[in-house]
């Protein structure tokens, strides 16, 4: 090595340092986003079998989700405040036409049956998880979450939180996309 | 008036900060020289204000003066004294409050008792000193104000995070924070030497006690770290990969490699670049780690403050300090003369090796720790690094790490001869293909890393000792104790992280009252379920019977707390240490049915993880012992003291 050389290379600490101070003042200065997104967006429905919430002899199958027409998966529990506030918002969607699938997450059927009866009942089976694994299989952190799920059964979004009224509209053109 | 007496004292102490600062370094001008002996004082006066600031702090949440907003938001009239007092730095201002009293002190004590060093380069030295207190200071009285006031006090404080209400707060944070800090006097060292020129064995035999003091506290404090979080958050793991677990890591690491390469400048005029590298880097890892830990951009148990201002603030102080170091690194080391060029095969070239790997090491843990930042702004994908990237790949570099530690000190300096190395390192090596065999025998079917570090520690037992071997062992001097205790340690540690990886057992289950489980050689009756009431909590207290065989029954208790001020539960785990391990007992949520979820695990000789900690800290004491006394260490190397 050339004496050249040498004094270049004693500059690189330096510049080492400079790189990771500028990824760190960018990490810095991003806006702080806490959410975390599910890793199954894009791939098939993980396998779940599930009995009634309802008390029926029904069960909700992902296999079930792969019939061609794509539904809404709604996350929720009755002990859960904000999944009241989202109902209203999921009838609507139901009159739209969409079909809603439902998954109540560490529920009871007798306090399951009052929330439905006093918040309406948009779904069209209600699967209970009792120990979240089927929300922690696709990714879900909470309730109320909901998932866009295609007609060949492929995962296609992720709402996080309550739907909104302002939430209503997007979510329909999404599921007739989905289409 | 006590806060607002804190608060003086530290502005007083910002000021004298700044006066150090420029005394230190104008003392190198050539009309300097009036400057030389007055800073001395400067810095004593500098830290016993910032102790000042900080013993009144301690006082205000000791009496639990709500009227101070950080006692306010971190404390309640209801804790024990005990955590109404640690909890002065179980927060962001407090605790930074203490890393700048460190700071302070450890510059007094230099200013004190530093009597090696050149006059010149010790009053730069106490001057950078000075100037890394200034910028700290102006972070704690700008952007973390410990002292601030509430216009109206609350009649109850927000209570104290749980996790943290432990003994374990009164140790970890302080010995922990000595460690990180106290590596600022090797940065202010080489940042003297450089402004100086002055890179010579003087100057790293003047070093050496200060790298050695900070990196036993900052073993101490890790040691302690990694056993409070195994018994505290009750997961039965020693090490997580957490961000400030590597934070600290980090600088221990850099620490470790300069106490090394600082012997070969002392001994043999070797590595003097490389020695200066490192002891700016030992400190700038502090420094990245409290940044990365206190401004919220990574996601940690130890994260208090999310305060994106904060974290700016810090980040500038990093890149003034470390920026500038690096800079002055970059501009003045070529003007140091080289030093002395040494063989290979050589004591020299295993301590290079050594320093290479823990180089490397570091490297792994860097880019693991900021990886996830670095693909959050490539791609916005937020992701996690875990053990089995830190594992897989931090893993056989240590590996290697302490076969180099076993060799290395039965090499001669300068230069070696492979064949006499080699009948050496004899009987280490029978020991490691004995082990081998007997593991291998006895075992069959263990994963390649636990076999490796199980065999690779018995080797490196034995070989630690060597160096005692036919030598009187009065006479022996106390920092070639020291190295034959640390590097036993490093094998013992390795030995129960080894033996924890590959022996442990868990059982997780759901039991009533009255039922009998398993785990290990175990079978535990699980004899009872009470609630009980602690000082600021309630509780629900398990009462396990362990027995093994026809020994006596253990009773463990562990329980599940429930605090209100804040409203938090916690698990408490309850162990029971025996001989051949610790028996790790936690009591979870309550299942229908009249269940509790219990989860055991027996941890075959895990203990030795923390007691080789210690062992590598007491190491670390013999030498310090041993360094400190001049004239038998100057006789001793002038003698050639490692045969």
């Amino acid at each position: 090595m050339t004496l050249r050389t040498v004094r270049i290379l004693l500059w690189l600490p330096l510049a080492a340092f400079l790189l990771i101070l500028a990824l760190v003042a960018g990490g810095l200065i991003k806006p702080h986003d806490a959410a975390i997104r599910s890793q199954m967006v894009g791939r098939p429905l993980p396998a779940f079998d599930l009995a009634s919430a309802r008390g029926d002899a029904t069960r909700i199958r992902a296999q079930g989700f792969a019939d061609g027409k794509p539904r809404l998966l709604n996350f929720f529990a009755s002990w859960c405040i904000p999944c009241v506030g989202e109902a209203p918002q999921l009838l609507a969607l139901k009159r739209a036409g969409v079909a809603i699938e439902g998954i109540a997450v560490r529920d009871r059927p007798a306090d399951l049956a009052a929330f439905l009866q006093q918040n309406g009942d948009p779904y069209e089976r209600i699967g209970l998880d009792d120990s979240s694994g089927v929300q922690m299989a696709l990714g879900s952190s909470g309730v109320p979450e909901t998932f866009l799920i295609d007609g060949r059964g492929i995962v296609r979004s992720q709402h996080i939180g309550a739907i909104g009224p302002q939430d209503v509209g997007d979510m329909l053109a999404a599921v007739r996309a989905a289409q | 008036m006590i806060a607002e007496t804190g608060l003086i004292a530290l502005l007083i102490a910002a000021a004298l900060a700044l006066l150090q600062a420029a005394m230190g370094f104008g003392a190198l001008r050539p009309d300097g020289e009036s400057l030389l002996r007055a800073v001395r004082p400067v810095a004593v006066v500098q830290a016993a204000m910032t102790v000042t600031a900080f013993a009144m702090l301690l006082l205000l949440f000791s009496q639990t003066d709500l009227s101070v907003k950080l006692v306010a938001e971190d404390s309640a009239t209801t804790l024990p004294l005990l955590y109404r007092i640690t909890g002065a730095w179980g927060n962001h201002e407090g605790s930074m409050l203490m890393w700048v009293t460190i700071l302070a002190v450890a510059g007094a004590a230099v200013a004190m008792f530093e009597r090696r060093l050149p006059e010149r380069t010790l009053a730069a030295t106490i001057g950078a000193q000075g100037l890394i207190a200034m910028g700290f200071f102006a972070f704690l009285l700008f952007s973390s104000n410990p002292f601030e006031r509430l216009p109206v006090p609350p009649v109850e404080g927000s209570g104290f995070n749980p996790l943290l209400q432990d003994p374990g707060l009164a140790f970890h944070p302080p010995t922990l924070y000595v460690g990180y800090v106290g590596l600022s006097v090797a940065f202010s060292f080489a940042v003297g030497a450089l402004l100086t020129r002055d890179v010579s064995p003087a100057f790293a035999r003047a070093m050496r006690p200060w790298v050695l003091g900070a990196w036993i506290f900052l073993t101490l404090g890790i040691t302690a770290g990694s056993y409070w979080a195994y018994y505290e958050l009750g997961w039965g793991g020693w090490w997580f990969w957490d961000p400030t677990e590597n934070a600290s890591l980090m600088p221990w690491l850099a620490a470790t490699a300069l106490l090394h390469s600082v012997s070969v400048l002392a001994t043999r005029d070797g590595l003097r670049a490389w020695t200066v590298m490192l002891a700016v880097v030992a400190f700038s890892m502090s420094m990245v780690g409290t940044f990365l830990v206190r401004s919220g951009i990574l996601t940690s148990v130890h994260a208090f403050a999310l305060d994106p201002r904060r974290g700016a603030f810090i980040l500038i102080l990093l890149a003034l300090y470390i920026g500038g170091a690096l800079a002055l690194f970059g501009a003045r080391i070529a003007t140091v003369a080289e030093g002395n060029r040494f063989d290979p095969v050589s004591r020299e070239g295993a301590l290079v090796a050594n320093n290479l790997l823990l180089s490397a090491i570091l490297g792994v843990v860097l880019i693991g720790t900021l990886y996830p930042l670095l693909v959050e702004s490539a791609t916005g994908d937020k992701l996690s690094v875990g053990p089995p990237y830190f594992n897989a790949a931090a893993g056989p570099l240590a590996l290697i790490l302490v076969a180099i530690m076993a060799g290395g000190p039965m090499m001669r300096w300068r230069r070696d001869r492979l064949v006499t190395v080699g009948r050496r390192v004899a009987i280490p090596a029978a020991v490691v293909v004995v082990a081998l065999v007997a593991v291998l025998g006895a075992l069959p079917g263990l994963r390649i890393l636990p076999l490796l570090g199980l065999v690779l520690a018995a080797g490196a037992a034995a070989a630690s000792v060597a160096p005692l071997w036919k030598r009187n062992l009065r006479r022996t001097p106390l920092f070639t104790w020291g190295m034959v205790v640390a590097h036993l340690g490093i094998a013992v540690s390795l030995a129960g992280m080894a033996s924890e990886s590959a022996f442990s057992q868990e059982t997780l289950i759901a039991a009533r009252p009255g039922e009998t489980v398993h785990v290990g050689p175990y079978a535990i009756r699980f004899a009872a379920i009470d609630p009980i009431a602690g000082e600021n909590y309630t509780a629900v207290k398990a009462t396990l019977v362990a027995t093994r065989g026809a020994s006596t029954p253990i009773t463990l208790s562990p329980e599940q707390r429930t605090f209100d001020n804040p409203p938090q539960q916690t698990a408490e785990s309850a162990i029971a240490t025996l001989v051949d391990g610790q028996l790790y007992t936690v009591v979870g949520e309550p299942v229908p049915g009249g269940r509790w979820q219990l989860r055991l695990w027996w941890k075959p000789f895990v203990t030795l993880i923390w007691a080789g900690g210690v062992l590598v800290a007491v190491g670390g004491a013999l030498s310090l012992i041993g360094r400190v006394r001049p004239r038998r260490q100057v006789r001793a190397e002038r003698d050639g003291y490692a045969r």
